[in-house]
Formats: C-alpha cells, sequence, structure tokens
C-alpha cells in the first residue's frame, strides 16, 4: 500500500508500484483532469505538482510519492466557481481544444514571474497546438498575482 | 419592457466551454469509464509492400482471456468508404503500407492488450516498396491502375502560347514541401458498444460524425438508423480527425460487436503519428511569362501530390491545392496541370489548408523570383497583379465583391515596417562581427471557404434552431467543436439574431441521432456555411415567437411561456433550414471551369526572423499579419485561430521534419518530431480585416485554414533576405543553412 496526498485528501494506492502517477490518479481516483499527450515527458499535458513542483505524472512511477503531496487541476476552481487563474484563461482566450490546459494552469500556478519573458520560460515545457501561445502567456501575465491556488 | 440584449457578434465572448475546459471537467473520450469495457490494441503490419503469408497466435499464451476481431468477422465491406473505397478496414492479404491494420484485440488490462501483440507472428512476402512520387510516376511497381494515378486535373485559361510568345522573360521554378504531422495533443481515440436493439454506437474524438456514420453503416451492413456517432470533446483535430476516425470507429465497433463488451481503443503518441495521416508532400512547378513591367502574362504549373497507399481525400486535396496553384493574381493565359499518385506509405489526408499550403507555397516563392529575375520589388509586383473586384481567376471566377487581398497586403506592409526594415536589415547583414544576420519576408494568399465547386450543393447541409417546451433554445449542427470555438460562434450567431443574451442558448453535442446532418466540420466551412444556416434557423424561430408573443421573450420564463404554443404539445418547436444554391453559382466539374469557390478570404503576412551566425539556427522574432475574414464574429477566437495557425506553418517551414525511410515515420514521437515550443514562438500582431460577404452570417467568410497557407514562403523570403540564399524546399533547418554556406564556399 502506497499512501499520498492528492488535492489534500489522504489516499492509499494498492496495485502495482511502478504503475505511472498518471495512470493513477485518472484510473484509480478517477481524477481524469490530468491528460496524457505524450507518454514520454515531452508534451506537459500530464503535469501535476508533486510537493508544489510541476512535474510529468506520465514519468513518474507511483511508489515514488509516497507519504508526498500530489495537486492536480482539480484542486484549483470548480465550473461554477474558477479561481482567478482559471478565469483570467477563460477572459483572455488561453484555451483552445483545452487538451494541454490542465497542465498548462499547474505549472503557471506556481510561477513566481508573471512577466511575458517569464511566463514563455516557465511553461516551455507544455506544447499546444492550437494557440500559437499568446493567450495563454497573456492569461498567465494578466491573472491577479495574488491568485488563490 | 425587457430590455434588448446587446450585440453578440463582433464581440470576443468567452468561450462557452470554458468553465470545462478549465477544470478538467470536459470529457474527452478516454475520460469516460466504461464499466465491463475491453482495452483495444491493433496488431499492424511491419513491411511497407507485400503479402501477408501466415499469422501464427503463440499457442502457449492466454488467449481464452482475450477477444480477437479478423477481417473474417467484418459483417459488410471491409473497406472503409470516404470518397473511394480502396482502403481495408483490415488487411488479410495485401500490404500496402507499414502500419496498416491486420486485427484487433482486446483485454480488460490495456497494457495486457498490448502485451498480446508481442505474441502474434506475422509472416510476409516482401515486394519492392514504391516510396517517391517519382517513383510512382515512373511505374517503378504498379500499385494501383495501370499508372498509380489517383486524380488527374487540368485548368485552363486563355492560351499559354499567347502568354509566352509575349514575354519579355520567362522564369522557371520548382518547390518542394514535405509531409507534416498535424500534432493535435489528443491522440485518436474512440470507445464503441452495441445496444440491446443492434445499433452500433461510437463515441469519440472526431471532426465529422457523418463521415463515420457513412462508413459504418457500410463495413457493418446496418440501416443508418442502427448507427450512432457521438462527438466527444475533441483535443485539437487540424483535419488529422477528418476521416481516420472511422477506421478507428470500425475496428473498436468490430471488437465490440464480436466480444458482445464495450471496447475503448485509445492510441499512444507514436502509434497516432506512425500509423495516421498527414500532410501530403508535393512537388510544384512553375513556369511564367512575365512582362518588363511586372504583369503576369501567362502561368504554368505543374503539381504532384503524394497520396500514400489509398485514395482517402487524396483527390480533394489535389483540387484545392490546384485550384489555388496561381496565388490571388490576374493572369489572362494559365494551365495547371496535377496528380495525386500512390506509394507505399501511410495515406496522407487532411490537414489544415488542404493542399493550398503546397501550392501557395510555390506560388508566393515564384513571385520572389519573378520579382529579382525582374529587378522590382516583390510587394510591388504583387500590387501589380493581385486580385481586385472584377478580377477573373484561372476557372474563369468573377469576383464580384469581398476581395481584401490589397487592403490585407497594404496594412501588414505598413504595420509590420516592411519597407523600412528591409533596408535597415541590409545594412545590419553588412556589418562586421554581427552575431546574426536579420531578414522580412512577406507572402500574400487567398483561401476559398467551403466546398470546393458544387460540393455545397451536394452536401445539401442542415442546421435548426430548436425552441424546447421548457424554453430552452438549443442549436442542432454536427459540426464539431474542435478547438476552434464552433460551439461558442453557433450561440453568439444564435443568440445575436434572436437578440437574446448569449446564457439562453445551448449547442446539442453533435450526435448523429440527435442533430441533423451539417457535413464535416472541414474546408473552413462551419462558421461561413453552417453559420449562416444556424442564423436563418434563428431568424424562423424568432419570426415564430413574435408571431406567438409579440416580441421575442427575454428570459426563461418568457420563452417557456412562448414554448407553450409553439411546441404545441410536442418536446420542441424546431426550425430546420437546408443550404440553398445561390442561383448565379455555377461550376462544371469536367471542364473545372466556373465558381470554384462562393468567396475567397484573404491574407497577407510578414515574418521578421534573424539567423544566428554561428549555429545557423533561424529565431522568428515578430510576425505581423492582416486577415480579411469578411466579420469576426468572435474576435478573440479568430485571433486565435489566426495565430495558432501561424505557428502551426512557422513549424512546417522551419522544425518539422517527419523522418521517412522505407514508408515510415521514423521519429513517431513529439521528442524527435519538434513542433514550434512557448519559447519557438514569436509575438503575433494580428490585424482583422473585414470585407464583408453577403452570404456570410453577418459577413463572416471562411478563416480556420487560411493562417496556415502563408507563413511558410514568407519564411523563406526572410531567410534569404538574412542570409542571401533561396531555399526551395522546407523545413529550412540549420544543418540546410549550413549546407548551402558550404556549398557556396562562402564564410559566414
Amino acid at each position: 500500500m502506497i499512501p499520498f496526498t492528492v488535492n489534500g485528501k489522504k489516499r492509499n494506492y494498492q496495485g502495482p508500484a511502478f504503475k505511472r502517477l498518471l495512470d493513477v490518479l485518472r484510473e484509480d481516483f478517477g481524477l481524469a483532469g490530468t491528460k496524457e499527450g505524450c507518454g514520454e515527458g515531452e508534451c506537459g499535458a500530464c503535469t501535476v505538482l508533486l510537493d508544489g513542483k510541476p512535474v510529468t505524472s506520465c514519468l513518474i512511477p507511483v511508489c515514488q510519492v509516497q507519504g508526498r503531496k500530489v495537486e492536480t487541476v482539480e484542486s484549483l476552481g470548480r465550473p461554477g466557481r474558477l479561481n482567478p487563474l482559471q478565469k483570467s484563461f477563460a477572459e483572455h482566450a488561453g484555451a483552445q481544444c483545452g487538451f494541454c490546459t490542465p497542465g498548462i494552469l499547474m505549472t503557471a500556478s506556481r510561477l513566481k514571474k508573471t512577466d511575458p519573458e517569464a511566463v514563455r520560460l516557465g511553461l516551455a515545457g507544455h506544447l499546444c497546438r492550437c494557440t500559437g501561445y499568446a493567450h495563454i502567456v497573456e492569461s498567465v501575465t494578466k491573472a491577479p498575482r495574488s491568485r488563490k491556488r | 419592457m425587457a430590455r434588448l440584449a446587446p450585440a453578440q457578434v463582433g464581440i470576443g465572448i468567452a468561450r462557452t466551454d470554458a468553465p470545462q475546459k478549465l477544470t478538467g471537467a470536459a470529457k474527452y473520450i478516454d475520460d469516460y469509464k466504461l464499466p465491463g469495457c475491453l482495452h483495444a490494441a491493433t496488431l499492424r503490419t511491419t513491411i511497407a509492400h507485400g503479402r501477408i503469408k501466415k499469422v501464427t497466435f503463440d499457442p502457449s499464451f492466454p488467449w481464452y482471456q482475450y477477444a480477437v476481431a479478423r477481417a473474417a468477422d467484418i459483417p459488410g465491406q471491409n473497406n472503409v468508404l470516404f470518397i473511394e473505397h480502396d482502403q481495408p478496414l483490415l488487411t488479410e492479404d495485401k500490404v500496402m503500407h507499414p502500419m496498416q491494420a491486420i486485427l484487433i484485440v482486446g483485454h480488460p488490462d490495456r497494457a495486457q492488450a498490448y502485451e498480446a501483440l508481442k505474441h502474434i507472428c506475422v509472416e510476409y512476402e516482401e515486394e519492392e516498396a514504391v516510396l517517391s512520387i517519382e517513383d510512382s510516376l515512373a511505374k517503378k511497381k504498379l500499385l494501383r491502375g495501370e499508372d498509380n494515378i489517383f486524380k488527374k486535373l487540368l485548368i485552363e485559361r486563355g492560351n499559354l502560347d499567347d502568354g509566352f510568345s509575349q514575354a519579355d522573360r520567362i522564369v522557371e521554378g520548382e518547390y518542394r514541401v514535405p509531409h507534416q504531422e498535424q500534432a493535435y495533443i489528443e491522440n485518436h481515440g474512440m470507445a464503441a458498444w452495441v445496444e440491446k436493439d443492434g445499433t452500433i454506437v461510437t463515441h469519440g474524438s472526431l471532426q465529422c460524425p457523418f463521415y463515420v456514420h457513412k462508413a459504418l453503416v457500410k463495413i457493418f451492413s446496418r440501416p443508418p438508423e442502427k448507427i450512432r456517432v457521438i462527438n466527444a470533446v475533441t483535443g485539437g483535430a487540424f483535419g488529422g480527425k477528418e476521416d481516420y476516425p472511422s477506421v478507428i470507429a470500425g475496428h473498436a465497433a468490430l471488437l465490440a460487436l464480436k466480444s458482445g463488451k464495450p471496447v475503448k481503443l485509445i492510441y499512444d503518441r507514436h502509434e497516432d503519428m506512425a500509423a495516421t495521416t498527414k500532410r501530403h508532400p508535393a512537388v510544384v512547378k512553375h513556369r511564367t511569362a512575365v512582362s518588363k513591367d511586372g504583369k503576369l502574362l501567362a502561368q504554368d504549373i505543374t503539381v504532384f501530390m503524394d497520396g500514400g497507399a489509398f485514395a482517402t481525400c487524396s483527390g480533394v486535396v489535389l483540387s484545392r491545392g490546384t485550384l489555388h496553384a496561381t496565388g490571388p493574381y490576374e493572369c489572362p493565359n494559365v494551365r495547371v496541370r496535377s496528380c495525386a499518385v500512390a506509394t507505399n506509405t501511410p495515406p496522407n489526408g487532411a490537414f489544415r489548408g488542404f493542399g493550398v499550403p503546397q501550392t501557395i507555397f510555390a506560388a508566393e516563392l515564384q513571385m520572389e523570383k519573378i520579382a529579382t529575375t525582374l529587378g522590382i520589388d516583390s510587394v510591388e509586383l504583387r500590387r501589380r497583379n493581385a486580385w481586385k473586384v472584377g478580377s477573373i481567376t484561372s476557372t474563369g471566377q468573377e469576383l464580384k465583391e469581398s476581395v481584401g487581398a490589397l487592403k490585407c497586403l497594404e496594412l501588414c506592409v505598413r504595420k509590420s515596417r516592411y519597407e523600412k526594415k528591409r533596408k535597415e536589415y541590409a545594412l545590419w547583414n553588412r556589418g562586421k562581427g554581427k552575431p546574426t544576420w536579420h531578414g522580412i519576408g512577406l507572402a500574400l494568399c487567398h483561401h476559398g471557404a467551403g466546398f470546393t465547386g458544387s460540393g455545397e450543393v451536394t452536401l445539401a447541409s442542415r442546421a435548426a434552431v430548436s425552441l424546447t417546451k421548457d424554453g430552452g433554445i438549443k442549436v442542432l449542427a454536427a459540426s464539431t467543436d474542435l478547438g476552434q470555438g464552433a460551439g461558442t460562434v453557433f450561440t453568439q450567431i444564435a443568440a445575436h439574431t434572436l437578440g437574446l443574451s448569449a446564457d439562453l442558448i445551448q449547442v446539442e453535442v453533435p450526435d448523429t441521432a440527435l442533430v441533423p446532418n451539417s457535413g464535416p466540420t472541414v474546408a473552413s466551412r462551419t462558421t461561413m456555411v453552417i453559420g449562416r444556416l444556424v442564423e436563418r434557423a434563428a431568424r424562423q424561430l424568432k419570426d415564430e415567437l413574435v408571431k406567438t408573443a409579440g416580441k421575442v421573450p427575454q428570459d426563461r420564463a418568457g420563452l417557456k411561456k412562448a414554448a407553450r404554443a409553439l411546441c404545441a404539445g410536442q418536446p420542441t418547436r424546431r426550425c430546420e433550414v437546408q443550404y440553398e444554391k445561390p442561383a448565379d453559382i455555377t461550376w462544371d466539374d469536367q471542364l473545372y471551369r466556373g465558381e470554384a469557390y462562393g468567396v475567397f478570404s484573404y491574407a497577407a503576412i510578414a515574418v521578421d526572423l534573424e539567423v544566428d551566425r554561428l549555429t545557423y539556427e533561424v529565431k522568428v522574432r515578430k510576425v505581423t499579419t492582416a486577415q480579411d475574414i469578411g466579420k469576426a464574429i468572435n474576435p478573440a477566437l479568430a485571433k486565435g485561430q489566426i495565430m495558432g495557425g501561424t505557428n502551426q506553418a512557422l513549424g512546417y517551414a522551419l522544425l518539422e521534419y517527419a523522418d521517412f525511410r522505407g514508408g515510415w515515420m521514423r521519429n513517431s514521437q513529439l521528442t524527435n518530431y519538434a513542433i514550434p515550443t512557448f519559447v519557438d514562438t514569436p509575438p503575433m500582431d494580428v490585424f482583422l480585416v473585414e470585407e464583408p460577404y453577403s452570404r456570410g452570417p453577418y459577413g463572416a467568410k471562411g478563416l480556420g485554414e487560411m493562417p496556415m497557407d502563408l507563413p511558410a514562403p514568407a519564411v523563406v523570403s526572410a531567410v534569404h533576405d538574412a542570409t542571401g540564399f533561396w531555399f526551395h524546399a522546407i523545413p529550412i533547418l540549420p544543418e540546410k543553412i549550413c549546407a548551402e554556406f558550404i556549398k557556396a564556399q562562402r564564410p559566414p
């Protein structure tokens, strides 16, 4: 049994120790907001926070997260109650197909600097094929600084 | 008196699906739990051309845990009907390309399903493969018919000899473009199950529900009402989910039928990239007669496209490419000859632009070459030849309205400070000890919106707006939201037409059991053609509401009250309309004469870049583009489309290289098929030009594909401006630039 915290809740995972964290979140815990885009850590769609740091959950065997804190997109706002960062994405057309969006939101929620150049560098590990990125950068730079994660 | 809702068209409201997409609540196909489902995996061919001799199942493997579907299990035709029916759903004998599907296995555990593929041995009898356009034309092996040709087209206007005999100069050029992968972030995926009444249901990531429906009817030999196709939230498509979903739906549904269990068939990135369709590689040759003052006198153009192993949509990609091959320029004498040929590679298919990025690449670089030959500035050359209202195209179509080509060109030249930068960069590049060369390049293009020729008449699309008895208003159309914002745009058009606020409108899920057939979500037709149907349907409902209630009620309670009378005991009052052929549009599909498109959109772009003198890397510093889209229903979404498409094209020009060897894409991973990232992507200034189209909703024309058409030639010109070398092929990888310097024995 592997205990760890997901979105503030204590969870116990039972199953193969080398199952990908991505699959554990999606299949065992029903948190389907985290997406698989490439399965090799290249696209960033599966990004979650591990002890507050963004990681690609497709490259993390679940045994590595024992006793640690995992946060997924479901820890941000809900459809009827978006958090300020999510609201900014809605207002500035930061999402199109939406598939890369949960991962980007997780990394963006932890960016310390939010000037456009810092945002581009900070999000460089994420691929988006729809937007050409500018609206994502704008969504992050224009989100209120004291945003609630 | 109730306040009238403010205008809904022309404003950048937030996407209607934003709350779901921003919280992880939007459900893409792999997010659905299907209790008791099997996960499917596909056994594929490993050779490019030949025959399957024998398929052996490892006798020591626990096959009793698995379901297996093979060609013999197909109740109807073993082919995926699209335009032709040459592509088998599963191959049992002939192998035409690597990654062709042989059989489908299913297991309750996804990993176990893939494990089974290692326990099936396929023996082949291999034949020589045809892997290039040249080999196919030379009939190195006959793959199809008598000449390996899927489709051949000819456009003729005027008399070539007249043009060439008057020529002051004759300019020739040959241009090449490679495969390109759509690289949507959500891979292909489909779920399927069989209902108790025998209805086969497929649910998945797709663009065109009724295309899948049409193919499944034949594969399963079922009446149309016993096949149902539902669109899940789709994570990008770009054309890549136009025809291939029919294959995956067929596979998933066949296994569901065989096993009696629901099936999920989700591709991983490698399988998605290696097996599914790409942009057609092409070779385009130009021979142009020009006068010394820069007027085009004759254009003789030849286009060859590599269709891959099966027809899919190659014929229509070729058609669109051929119709755009002249560029948006007047020329009295034109001949365009084109053909699409078969090779032993996975079938190429639809990809944003649909043949146009290929031929515009050539047309625009040819303009540059002509300008250089004549010593005229290429902007000036474009000014002298670009289409205006009244111009006649290569098919004899007179452009009667909404021609924003020159407006886009002038705006783009001004906003990018193109002329000033040309001079500045010439100075910079002469300077010694600079770390970079600078360059700026420009391109102009057109894009015909909607289906080609009589396509829209044949499709006869339908869409509806309905009032439910509880006062809800729903838009019903088969057009899918792939990320482009179709649902939001329909909401705005319906709300605006009815004079209501957008939150009173819902858009139905594209589900063949619920919505009328609006045709496919392709060809930059969704806003322009289907949006117009939505407008007309909403107008009809408005008239009925006004007749019943005196005005359109402005809230749910008022609508509910009106619905009582309008629905007359039925659950909904549905106002459905169908596309009507404008009387003055004629098209001859044999001669390729007439109105090829209802209208064209136009765009100009300036690409400003630098080339590193040490590494030869190209960094795009700035893109400025002006695009005439008739009317932006939602300017924020329109700009998002333009920037996204532009970036995809910058990738096409500079980064994206599908490494095909032996008929295989060897770099079928996002790790080594490089698409532009946050840091590769330049800031973009996008200017919307609105030359309204009288038959579009509120003046709107097509917009989705055009941004993909024109950046590549602008990049090539900018690289020439920076380095002095012309590239006739893309992508311009650093090693290509390096090779030019070595060849020219020119020190950097």
